[in-house]
């Protein structure tokens, strides 16, 4: 994974409650394009209409914020869904920050495992950075300090200790956990020996019954 | 030693490392993997040169994006056809058990999973798939993880987690007559909102979880992450047990009778503390149905369109606003007796046998209105042949429902079913998101009875208005 630092740029801002994953992409382009080519499908319910045909005046869409890296959103953004893929769309899009009072559980894990930094932050504070982006000013998110910079405005922000070190150093969780496979193996073990009912029988044939 | 909660005994038993800060490397008993999220994670395993670990605790089957159509293959969706062959083909080369498509076990991963007894109270399990926290309902630690996780439990059979703060929600006296699980959820996500549940693990508890069925229970589970948690769970019980007894994995014998004392003490102990507790009573709940476009925007189906301008606060007043333009609804209006064009009776909320058996009571007998169409998807080939057998499939033809093959279907519309756009449906799934069932379909979430009475009807109906015939 690659390290995150900092990012500095314009902030969108997307001010919705619930934004849902399946909003963020819809579920068909997951099953036919390459993760790297989802960004062009992300919000497709909110900038097209049902024919096709752009909707004006959605945020991403306008020239100051079509690359902006950093989204400002409201309560419970990317509720719903475990798609990963709504990660791989918002990286397309080039965004590398996500800022909101609240974030679906899943997506924030699914966040970190792709590099992709979720920030809570209170209501107030988002509106106030709106403020300040409104028309595309660019502002710095800084994971070493844990502070968000808008000219003199300083926000202070705070991210799992452990979290926070995985994405300064690039971490990968597979290789970590694979350090661990002796003490894995023993609570295997252990388990058997305790609750072999948890154990299903090794994957034997089953007789086919098709119809 | 301190009192537990259900959640912290199951979590407790399965810390294989104690990492800090909250973080443990908890050990994952079960991995279930479907057609969308499985070959990605398969496949990433296999770029980074690694094995499964434990092939013998994976199983995988198609569902989302599969053809529905009677007599389908697993090519009859162009959607999904390459999806169904790497599965497949992925899950061979890992050596773990693929149910293929007319196999029994195939169908949602949520419907088969306990249905096969792949889930047992006090395991741990994970899907791709948000809607795991289904599994919930057998007392099992469960919950939805993305492609990059799974192929983590893939090559570790474990998962660095952080264990979440705890919620209650406790429900109080009897369910009234034609009131069910969902109509609880709703009522629940209604009273409470979508964030309610986020960073919390669930349980439910009280005289009328408890009183619920099985499969009762796997439908409030369901909804769990509609209320923001990953996880729901219901404490095992008698119904828990006599539901696991015979079922194909479930364990036998001596080995089950172990089992089940090991289970009964999985309970939450007396004066075991939560985060928060929420207490509804449940005689409060009627009939449920969404007018909106999160799961959380419903109301009694006897109510009207709420108007934005009584929102609490100007945030919320937008959220409806844009709610009704995209539903099509005015605020105010009386729900009941809006016309619908389209009904889905499926999906891992609501596609089990006791779900299509309250759709069949509503059918027999009558015709869907020549203005609807109306679609019944089985939850799995088990509930496909449970159905037949009885002859519910029959009930709903004669009544003009189409009878389809086991599957996601026009839940999630991946499969190129869908609901075509400015269509209204009521629907028996569990999401009512911004094109969920097809890119502008208006989807009102309800019940299998409230789903069957509007297609009869040709309009959303309160069930309660409709005789049993």
């Amino acid at each position: 994974m690659q390290p995150f630092l900092s990012v500095t740029g314009a902030a969108a801002l997307l001010m919705q409650r619930n934004v849902d994953t399946d909003v963020i992409i819809r579920i068909e382009p997951l099953t036919q394009v390459p993760r790297e080519q989802l960004g062009r499908f992300a919000f497709e319910a909110l900038r097209q209409g049902p024919d096709g045909s752009p909707i004006n005046g959605f945020v991403l869409d306008e020239p100051c914020f079509r690359a902006a890296p950093i989204l400002l959103a409201d309560e419970n953004f990317g509720c719903g869904s475990s798609r990963e893929g709504a990660v791989w769309a918002l990286q397309g899009l080039g965004v590398r920050c996500v800022i909101a009072p609240s974030f679906g559980d899943i997506f924030v894990d699914n966040c970190f495992q792709n590099g992709l930094l979720p920030i809570r932050l209170a209501r107030e504070h988002v509106m106030r950075l709106a403020g300040f982006c409104a028309k595309g000013a660019a502002i710095t998110v800084d994971l070493r300090d844990g502070v968000i910079v808008a000219a003199d405005l300083h926000i202070a922000f705070s991210v799992d200790p452990l979290r926070r070190t995985a994405l300064l150093e690039g971490l990968d969780d597979i290789g970590l956990t694979l350090r661990d496979a002796p003490a894995i193996d023993a609570w295997q073990r252990a388990d058997l020996a305790a609750r072999p009912w948890n154990w299903p029988a090794p994957v034997q044939p089953v007789k086919e019954i098709t119809q | 030693m301190t009192a537990r909660t259900l959640f912290d005994k199951v979590w407790d038993r399965h810390v294989v490392r104690d990492m800090g800060g909250g973080w443990s490397l908890l050990h994952i008993d079960r991995h279930l993997l479907h057609d969308l999220s499985g070959p990605p994670a398969l496949e990433e395993i296999t770029r980074r040169g690694l094995g499964v670990r434990h092939p013998d605790l994976a199983f995988a089957t198609a569902d989302h994006a599969v053809s529905s159509s009677p007599g389908r293959d697993g090519h009859s969706s162009a959607q999904g056809a390459a999806l169904y062959d790497a599965l497949q083909e992925r899950s061979a080369v890992a050596g773990l058990r693929f149910f293929k498509l007319g196999q029994l076990g195939q169908g949602i991963v949520h419907v088969m999973g306990p249905e096969q007894g792949l889930v047992l109270p006090g395991l741990t399990l994970v899907c791709g798939d948000s809607h795991t926290c289904t599994n919930g309902a057998l007392g099992a630690l469960a919950f939805g993880i993305g492609s990059s996780e799974s192929a983590h439990v893939l090559a570790t059979q474990t998962l660095r987690q952080r264990k979440p703060r705890q919620l209650r929600i406790r429900v109080d006296g009897q369910l009234p007559e034609n009131v069910t699980a969902k109509d609880l959820a709703l009522h629940l996500l209604s009273r409470h909102g979508a964030a309610c549940g986020v960073g919390h693990a669930i349980e439910y508890t009280g005289e009328a979880v408890h009183a619920l069925t099985m499969e009762e229970r796997l439908t409030l589970c369901n909804l769990s992450v509609e209320f923001g948690s990953k996880i729901g769970m219901i404490a095992p019980d008698d119904v828990t047990f006599t539901y696991l007894e015979g079922r194909p994995y479930a364990p036998t014998g001596e080995r089950f009778t172990h089992a089940v004392a090991d289970w009964r003490a999985l309970a939450s102990d007396e004066g075991a503390t939560v985060d928060r507790e929420l207490r509804v009573d449940a005689a409060e709940v009627t009939p449920m149905i969404t007018w909106g476009t999160s799961p959380d925007q419903g109301v009694p189906v006897d109510e009207r369109v709420p108007d934005p301008a009584s929102a609490p606060n100007e945030a919320v007043r937008q959220s409806w606003q844009q709610a009704l333009d995209y539903m099509g609804l005015r605020a105010g209006a009386a729900l009941a007796g809006t016309p619908v064009d389209w009904v889905f009776i499926g999906s891992c909320a609501n596609a089990r046998l006791s779900d299509l058996r309250a759709a069949a009571l509503i059918a027999c007998g009558r015709r869907v209105a020549p203005s609807v169409t109306a679609w019944v998807v089985p939850g799995s080939e088990q509930v496909r042949r449970d159905a037949e057998a009885e002859g519910l499939d029959r009930v709903f033809e004669e009544a003009g429902f189409v009878w389809r093959s086991p599957g996601c279907s026009l839940c999630v519309a991946a499969n190129g079913e869908r609901v075509p756009a400015g269509a209204r449906a009521v629907s028996t799934s569990n999401r009512n998101f911004v094109g969920r069932q097809g890119p502008n379909a208006r989807t009102h979430l309800a019940s299998p009875a409230m789903a069957a009475a509007a297609a009869v009807t040709g309009c959303i109906t309160d069930v309660r208005t409709l005789r049993v015939m």
